[in-house]
């Protein structure tokens, strides 16, 4: 039986949850003291996701080095540093639209990078 | 100079609080605004704050700094709002004509019916923060590494120590982690970090930093670029206990020890100031004692999220609409009485600080922090003597904004009003 301590983000109270693992399995969890604490427990543990934030170079804008980026969608917080590590070979043509597609499918997650920033 | 140019309303600062103030301002029919911003572009720090999490109470999405500053941009564009770039307000006088300069039009005088202080804050750097050591290069604060980084392209260090747990500090430490540099250690002097818990855990926990609580910088080496630094724990006064010095090796030492309005035009102009929050006092309306003042988002107070900014702003634009019209009909402008709104027992300000019942919509918000963690204590209001509000909380913190709603019914109902009073209870 494994025991994963986390934080809970909810709120400020920050309750210590305390989970049991059994492998992947939950097998209890303790310590969260509204129902939010425990959605976020069950999911930290099983399935750990992020919206994951950076920039990229921009060619063809001189007042324009980088633009900002995003994850369309949240991603495996495993694959964080693979995502960043990605996006260090990318760079954008300007023109650049927020919204605009940088990265497709970043490291096989199924998810696009796109720009936050127009340039 | 140039001739004196002319507009009802001119808002300092092209900020979120300026263009939610300018947007709120045209939807409420006036037709004569100029914004005037210092950046080479409208949006201000949002520009550089790169990560999610704006807008989802105004927008209920979540979006990057530089998105929902987008948003507001392309709102005052479709609105054809006048605004002028790369341009420094030098002045404000106490009648109103705006003083300022950009490289089109030199020397320029707007005289103004109203003006809105927009100018947001800035960040408490080393030299208010009384830190032995050499001045090296390698010390910034924390916005500034995020300007470099996110805006301009560059990593201003390989090897980081950050003083101060406030939000950009923490948002920085993972910024920096991805980039490729190592944090070594978040430092905080106070027992409790500023910082939001969310940021704590997906900045800090998940790249594995450690944050060190009553802990401070007290030594700062190397004479060219920093060289390291040494931590050692607070006691309950803040002062450094002997004996517990920590070396860390490091190339740079970031500070995020907390933001400052930035209000010197406002102090210039006579506008008066809150001590507590470092930004002008102001009524229901949002304005200050200068009449047909007004001031919102970070130069009124430092905000913790730009949905509450927003909020505020177009208050004040609104209001600043509001005076404008009234000023062509005499007698309009009702000098009734201020009942102050008095911040004891725990909670260090409000905004307003002063509330004219007459001039108040039927609902208004008041924002107010609190000095410390308190947890199961109630949030009190009352009017005179008699208690209207005791809401229950699990926890109140510093570094959460909190507000109560006041309603103009009520505050009309009592005979002889004479002052609103906000604390916290036990029981």
């Amino acid at each position: 039986m494994e025991k994963r301590e986390l934080t809970c983000i909810g709120c400020p109270m920050g309750c210590q949850i305390t989970v049991e693992m059994d492998g992947k399995e939950v097998k209890d969890i303790q310590g969260y003291t509204c129902k939010r604490g425990k959605i976020y427990a069950q999911k930290e543990v099983t399935n750990p996701t992020r919206i994951v934030t950076s920039t990229v170079r921009v060619t063809g804008n001189p007042e324009v080095p980088v633009i900002s980026v995003k994850t369309a969608q949240d991603i495996p917080k495993a694959d964080i540093f693979d995502c960043v590590r990605a996006l260090k070979n990318v760079t954008a043509v300007s023109p650049v639209k927020i919204g605009d597609v940088i990265l497709h499918d970043v490291c096989g997650t199924g998810v696009d990078v796109i720009a936050t920033k127009s340039a | 100079m140039s001739e004196c140019m002319q507009a009802d309303i001119v808002i300092i600062g092209g900020g979120p609080a300026g263009l939610a103030a300018a947007v709120a301002a045209r939807d409420a029919g006036e037709d004569s605004i100029l914004v005037l911003e210092r950046d080479s572009r409208l949006g201000g720090i949002l520009n550089q704050c790169i990560h999610n999490g704006f807008g989802l109470h105004t927008f209920e999405e979540e979006l990057t700094g530089p998105e929902y500053a987008q948003r507001f941009i392309d709102m005052a564009a479709e609105r054809k709002i006048d605004y002028k770039l790369n341009t420094m307000v030098l002045s404000i006088s106490r009648d109103k004509v705006v003083t300022a300069m950009n490289r089109e039009d030199g020397m320029f005088q707007v005289q103004a019916k109203a003006v809105i202080l927009a100018m947001g804050c800035r960040e408490r750097p080393r030299g208010a923060l009384n830190i032995p050591g050499y001045r090296p290069a390698g010390i910034f604060t924390a916005g500034t590494a995020q300007r470099l980084v996110n805006i301009e392209g560059y990593l201003p260090g390989r090897e980081i120590v950050i003083l101060g747990s406030g939000d950009i500090g923490l948002i920085m430490a993972r910024r920096m982690t991805l980039e490729g540099a190592k944090v070594k250690v978040v430092a905080e002097l106070m027992p409790y970090s500023g910082g939001l818990k969310r940021n704590i855990v997906q900045c800090l926990n998940d790249f594995n930093i450690p944050l060190k609580l009553s802990h401070t910088v007290v030594d700062i080496r190397g004479k060219e670029r920093v060289e390291g630094v040494t931590i050692a724990q607070v006691d309950s006064h803040g002062k450094p206990v002997p004996g517990t010095e920590e070396d860390y090796t490091c190339d740079t030492l970031l500070l995020s020890c907390g933001l400052i309005p930035e209000n010197e035009l406002s102090a210039q102009m006579g506008v008066e100031m809150n001590p507590v929050t470092k930004g002008p006092m102001v009524n229901e309306s949002l304005e200050t004692n200068v009449e047909g003042v007004f001031a919102c988002g970070n130069v009124l107070h430092v905000h913790d999220l730009v949905d509450f900014v927003s909020e505020e702003a177009e208050n004040a634009g609104r209001n600043a609409v509001k005076y404008v019209r009234a000023m062509g009909r005499p007698g309009s402008r009702k000098e009734t009485g201020a009942v102050p709104v008095l911040a004891t027992d725990g909670v260090r300000y409000t905004v307003p600080v002063c509330v004219r019942p007459d001039y108040m919509d039927d609902k208004l918000t008041v924002r107010f922090r609190v000095g410390n963690v308190y947890r199961d204590h109630y949030i009190a209001v009352y009017l005179n003597d008699e208690r209207i509000l005791h809401r229950k909380r699990q926890i109140l913190a510093p570094g959460e904004m909190e507000q109560v709603i006041l309603d103009r019914e009520k505050l009309k109902n009592v005979p002889d009003l004479r002052q609103i009073r906000i604390c916290l209870e036990k029981d």
